[in-house]
């Protein structure tokens, strides 16, 4: 068995955290991973934003931050920037990375600043109780969606993709193996990095939406997921609905705080 | 033997660059705006050649978002901007006072509301600055009235953060952040610096919210072995967000007694002219300097005429606005804005003599011979 505790503040636990909710499992596939990768703890600075998925911060035995509601990435890049030997992950929620930080999300990735963004994508404002977000698939209900979300959803790996990011995967819950996996790569690039994880919310989410216990979202995953190397030979109206995991870029793109050493070693050698 | 000078022409926001350097800043993060830009100019060049951080953000909240994490790993960090910029930061202003994270904000004031007078002057933030964020918080503004005075105060903003783990104002005006004047330099090796105090204790003794009795907590940087958590939730002497209203309350009140009690340490008045007035100005920034003009002009007709000039804007010098309430007959107030300071003022002399407006808001400084018509006959 591997030991959790001793990445974790216990003496914080109970976590607030609904019971059936997907983030746990994140939780304890990130610390895996960690683990694997042997990081210092002290070498190890967590950010999150503001979001049930970002109260994850003060569960961890890191150096951790936990900032204001979007803007997660903005002081993980100032971390980066000023002590580019620490590990920055940020713990971020759908709506909290792509909604109020969507501006952020794609400023870090176009910069391809070292930091690893997990992002917990719920398709739902879990802490504030329901509100639609830029994830919520089309026709799905939430408290500001009462009669179904009448707008189009965001696709958040595709977003990051597009704005630069060196390595984009998406995984579920269901498959604790390979998230677990996707993060330890993800940690070990350099680059910006994203880990998209669809973790049920069942209090908020499943609940409105009659997609019945914890259990059955889950399931549900499991019988949706559709790996990268299939869906590339599936039609749009065949991938209606599912989720495609996988890892969706691994590259090589010139990293910020790297360039930026450059410009600071170059200068110095002109003196 | 006769002091060798360094003398430099420069502008106040290139001043506050400079001042900023020699305060120890090694990490700017901003986004431009007029008419503040030129300070991120010059941290552009400087900046990198000697290992520090210049980053332009993508707006105003993710340039003080990326220092306050930049302060949080151990470097003096500040940004620049104007008055849209600083309506964008202020959310996160109210995080860097409650996760008491030392930065310098610097906003030269340009004329508001909205895009306003991007390249006119006005003093109009002065009630942003105080009360911009949400909840009561403490803050710290300062407000030079020369590119001298703007080295100095730069280089003081940043002691001040440091000192109290606070973020600190500096409001320039357009016309400070513009106006070349000759700048005696100082030796940057002989300034006072002051740097955060470091935990004396074992990372597993150290609270990083620890009620001193000083009000200022130690602070260690991420990355130094103390793997401490940082919120903006209310939270007690250990960092982490709590519910007792208890330590709600005490860490409230610490956040305000931690600069209340310094006050005096913090607060600064430039007395002019003032031992014999019976009318006085009070003013800063630049209009300051217009005030000092009259003063002089006042003086020559024979009229017993004394300025305060303020150098700390908050917290706001009431005490020494209020010692010479027994002297002084006349009170103006001169500021380009509609009145956010004599408001300040009046509180504080709490109708001890009628205080008078000289406000303006049209972006044309207040001249001299204006304040001389202001004055009581
Ligand atoms: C500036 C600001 N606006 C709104 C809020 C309220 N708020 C808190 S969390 C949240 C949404 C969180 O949703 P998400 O990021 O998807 O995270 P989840 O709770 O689902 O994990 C909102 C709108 C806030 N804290 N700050
Ligand atoms: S509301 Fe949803 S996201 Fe938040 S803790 Fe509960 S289940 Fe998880």
């Amino acid at each position: 068995m591997f030991n959790y505790d001793q990445y974790l503040r216990l003496n914080k636990f109970p976590l607030i955290w609904c019971s059936g909710c997907g983030d746990g499992i994140v939780l304890k596939s990130m610390l895996r991973a960690i683990h694997k990768l042997g990081i210092n703890k002290d070498e190890m600075c967590m950010v999150s934003g503001i979001g049930c998925s970002s109260r994850l911060t003060g569960y961890v035995d890191f150096n951790t931050l936990h900032t204001t509601h979007g803007r997660a990435l903005t002081f993980a890049t100032g971390i980066k920037m000023a002590n580019p030997k620490l590990h920055v992950v940020v713990v971020t929620g759908d709506g909290d990375a792509t909604a109020i930080g969507g501006n952020h999300y794609i400023h870090a990735a176009r910069r391809n600043i070292d930091i690893t963004v997990i992002l917990f994508n719920n398709f739902i404002y879990g802490m504030t109780g329901g509100q639609v977000s830029p994830t919520t698939p089309k026709g799905k209900r939430a408290s500001t969606a009462p009669y179904g979300n009448f707008e189009n959803a965001f696709n958040i790996s595709g977003l990051a993709q597009a704005a630069g990011a060196s390595y984009v995967a998406r995984a579920t819950v269901y498959n604790a193996v390979q998230l677990e996996k996707y993060i330890q790569r993800a940690i070990e690039k350099k680059g910006f990095s994203l880990v998209e994880v669809l973790s049920p919310c069942p209090t908020a989410y499943g609940r409105r939406n009659r997609e019945g216990t914890p259990v059955d979202m889950i399931l549900h995953q499991k019988e949706n997921s559709i790996p990268v190397s299939k869906a590339e030979s599936m039609t749009p109206e065949e991938l209606e609905g599912k989720i495609i995991t996988g890892v969706l870029v691994d590259t090589e793109r010139p990293e910020c705080r790297t360039e930026y050493q450059r410009l600071i070693d170059h200068l110095k050698e002109e003196k | 033997m006769q002091e060798e000078k360094n003398i430099r022409v420069l502008t106040g926001n290139e001043a506050c660059a400079e001042g900023a350097l020699a305060a120890g800043m090694r990490f700017y993060a901003g986004y431009p705006i007029t008419p503040s830009s030129e300070v991120a100019e010059v941290l552009a060049v400087e900046l990198p050649k000697i290992g520090g951080v210049f980053i332009q953000m993508e707006d105003e909240i993710a340039s003080i978002g990326a220092i306050i994490g930049g302060s949080l790993a151990g470097v003096k960090s500040m940004t620049a901007t104007s008055g849209p910029g600083f309506s964008l930061m202020q959310e996160n202003i109210g995080f860097a006072a409650m996760a008491e994270v030392p930065c310098v904000i610097v906003n030269v004031m340009r004329g508001g509301p909205s895009t306003g007078l991007p390249t006119l002057p006005a003093q109009g933030d002065v009630m942003q600055a105080r009360w911009g964020t949400h909840g009561d918080h403490p803050i710290i503004a300062l407000a030079p009235f020369s590119v001298a005075e703007t080295f100095a105060l730069t280089v003081r903003a940043f002691n001040l953060s440091e000192k109290y783990r606070t973020p600190v104002i500096l409001l320039l005006d357009e016309i400070i952040g513009h106006v070349n004047e000759k700048v005696n330099m100082p030796d940057t090796t002989a300034l006072e610096i002051i740097d955060r105090i470091p935990p004396a204790v074992a990372p597993d003794k150290y609270l990083p919210y620890e009620h001193t009795e000083c009000g200022v907590p130690p602070m260690a940087s991420f990355g130094q072995g103390y793997r401490f958590h940082v919120t903006g939730l209310a939270h007690d002497e250990t960092g982490f967000p709590t519910n007792s209203g208890r330590e709600i309350g005490r860490l409230i009140e610490r956040l305000h007694r931690k600069i209340e009690q310094n006050r005096d340490d913090i607060v600064e008045v430039d007395a002019f002219m003032m031992d014999d007035a019976e009318t006085a100005l009070v003013s800063f920034g630049s209009t300051a300097r217009s005030a000092r003009h009259a003063v002089r002009l006042a003086r020559e007709a024979g009229k017993k005429v004394g300025l305060l000039r303020l150098k700390t804007l908050w917290p706001f010098a009431d005490k020494e606005i209020r010692a010479y309430a027994g002297q002084i007959k006349n009170w103006v107030v001169a500021e380009m804005n509609l009145g956010q300071m004599a408001h300040e003022v009046e509180w504080a002399l709490a109708g001890a003599a009628p205080v008078k407006r000289l406000n303006k808001v049209d972006g044309d400084p207040i001249s001299p011979a204006e304040i001389l018509q202001a004055l009581p006959e």
